[in-house]
């Protein structure tokens, strides 16, 4: 058992992706500097990647207060192996209390690894972070059982303490490119054969269409009161004229009306825009689960029992069918008038 | 090949509702199912091995109940299958599951053979964590990939079609490997009357502490690094304005005008 007391700060892995940091690394800076501040630490950003010196100072930006960077050719691609063999390194050599990891493909690959080889505990897909009163640790609060549940959990033994946040939950803090901050680099080998996976080919989806539903102001989602894959042309039409991001149900994905990425839930993205539109989405918890904390939720559906307007700012209890086009002419109407 | 298929016996969540009095989760009566991405797991499993021959084995922690979901998984496709089911791994978390998982499958390769491939879903329907899958393959010292979609075999290398939030990716990586796997293209297959009966007949062992190598401070409770505090029910805000009973397009007009006001268009 290690001993706790020798464990400080608070880190954030700022995940790289095509040379650029991802949005949630970004975000979870936020939450970590509420963190840090409670607890006297530093907030440090770990970047990992091969050329990736701008990540750091982004990083910097958006609140990092030191940022450890490990640069090498072997690392220009994410790989489980050269990613885990970074963290356990540095982790061992600098014993933060706290690591906040992003929970997407990736972060829930590598997070587990490391947890398991340097044998502390993993809170996946959180959607809260506190410090427990009583004991001081971190209270990482996620969903389970599809969102029905949500539970608390503490890390009272090991350190450090490491959770996956999800992707969405957090906003960024306004940047400042003035602030300055220390960059301590790392050089940390990994042999090539020691990287067992090897990435051949990378397909990326969406032909133009606008999916970074994480980052949209405004998203239209349609789900199963659509009826078929063509009515998706008018969820399509509403998210063009209010230059808004295209969403779905679960029901609409499985029934193959529209890709996987572009759906939100607890299976899907959580999203958080100014304003969210369900139209024919009857909000089984899962789907809220992935977009309750919206400013604005507008919901249009025909049953007024549907749980999707318990969470509705605004709701019209209808067909939708009569109502979109209506409020696609008229919003039409606005934006040339504006 | 021979592919080692980790499952797990979950409450359907989607069947799952709260007691609207005392705001709790109610269990009773919920059916249990193999966890949906260990279908797709499995039935991954059996595509694999019609096209390159071997044998499957499937594994589940859990109490005694658990056999009827790994019945299920012979009934449609599984050659083997073993329960490892002790008091003292109750409560056990990810690292202390994905340990006894780990330490069993050691347990089972000494008795016959060692596993080319072991697959494993995503994540389980009612935990979420996708934790146990990457935790057995560093306990073994095994590569991984996650978030598979497909896998195809060509000698020792498995190509593996990956999702990766907005994109996918082609993964190659050598037997011996951990796999875990989403929702795949193929609607797994169903168990015909026959393939259940015999797979009823079937007398699955348990494997218990007592057959394994195991430290059983790692396990349970006391073995697990992470403790559950406290679970509750999310409360959703309420209180919304709802227009009803009007015709489309004055719902739409209200609503416009509704949103003009809150200055939200």
């Amino acid at each position: 058992m290690n001993i706790l007391e020798d464990y400080k700060n608070l880190w954030v892995y700022i995940e790289v992706v095509d040379g650029k940091a991802k949005s949630v690394g970004l975000e979870l800076l936020n939450p970590g500097r509420r963190l840090v501040a409670i607890n006297n630490e530093k907030l440090i950003a770990v970047v990992i990647g091969d050329d990736v010196e701008d990540v750091a100072k982004i990083a910097i930006a958006y609140g990092a207060d030191e940022v450890i960077l490990v640069e090498g050719s072997e690392y220009k691609e994410y790989s489980t192996d050269g990613y885990v063999n970074v963290l356990e390194k540095l982790v061992t050599k600098y014993k933060p209390s706290t690591l906040l990891i992003g929970a997407t493909n990736n972060g829930r690959d590598v997070a587990p690894r490391l947890s398991c080889r340097i044998k502390t505990g993993l809170t996946a897909d959180c959607t809260g972070i506190d410090i427990d009163e009583e004991s001081g640790n971190i209270a990482w609060t996620r969903p389970a059982f599809g969102g029905n549940l949500m539970a608390t959990i503490l890390c009272p033994n090991t350190r450090p303490q490491i959770g996956t946040v999800r992707p969405g939950v957090f906003k960024k803090m306004e940047p400042d490119f003035a602030r300055e901050a220390k960059i301590s680099r790392e050089k940390i080998y990994t042999p090539k054969e020691e990287i067992r996976t090897k990435l051949i080919k990378c397909i990326k989806e969406t032909a133009g269409e606008l999916v970074n539903l994480e980052e949209a102001k405004i998203i239209v989602s349609g789900g199963r009161g659509l009826g078929k894959a063509e009515n998706f042309s008018l969820i399509k039409e509403f998210a063009e004229v209010l230059g808004a991001a295209v969403g779905s149900s679960r029901a609409a994905v499985d029934a193959g009306w529209i890709s996987h990425i572009n759906q939100v839930g607890q299976t899907g993205k959580t999203v958080q825009p100014k304003i969210y539109i369900a139209c024919g989405i009857s909000g089984a918890i899962q789907h809220l689960a992935g977009m309750n904390s919206s400013d604005t939720i507008i919901a249009i559906n025909k049953d007024e029992n549907a749980p999707i307007f318990d969470v509705a700012n605004y709701g019209i209890v209808g067909n939708l069918f009569e109502v979109l086009p209506v409020l696609i002419e008229e919003i039409k109407k606005i934006r040339i008038n504006k | 090949m021979n592919i080692l298929v980790c499952v797990k016996q979950v409450p359907d969540t989607t069947e799952i509702k709260i007691d609207p009095i005392t705001n709790t989760l109610i269990r009773a009566g919920v059916p249990s199912i193999v966890n949906p991405f260990d279908a797709y797991a499995l039935d991954l499993a059996v595509r694999i091995k019609e096209t390159n021959g071997g044998s499957i084995t499937v594994l589940a922690m859990g109490p005694e109940q658990a056999k009827s979901a790994l019945k299920e998984c012979l009934s449609v496709g599984a050659d083997k299958a073993i329960l490892v089911s002790d008091r003292a791994f109750g409560g056990s978390d990810t690292l202390a599951t994905s340990y006894i998982l780990s330490t069993t499958i050691k347990a089972i390769e000494k008795k016959t053979e060692k596993f080319d491939l072991i697959l494993c879903g995503k994540q389980a329907i009612d935990g979420d964590t996708g934790q146990v899958g990457p935790e057995i393959a560093e306990h073994l010292g095994y590569s991984q990939v996650t978030y598979a979609e497909d896998i195809t075999v060509d000698g020792e290398i498995l190509r593996v079609i990956r999702e990766n939030d907005d994109r996918h990716e082609i993964i190659e990586t050598q037997i011996p490997a951990v796999i875990t796997v989403i929702k795949t293209a193929y609607e797994p297959r169903y168990a015909t009357i026959k393939s259940k009966m015999a797979a009823n007949k079937v007398q699955i062992p348990t494997m218990t502490s007592g057959d394994l190598d195991i430290d059983l401070e790692r396990t349970g409770l006391k073995g697990s690094p992470t403790k559950v505090k406290k679970t509750f029910v999310p409360q959703l805000k309420k209180s919304g304005i709802i227009i009803k009973g009007e015709t489309g397009s004055v719902s739409a007009f209200k609503l416009i005008s509704l949103l003009s006001d809150a200055r939200l268009i």
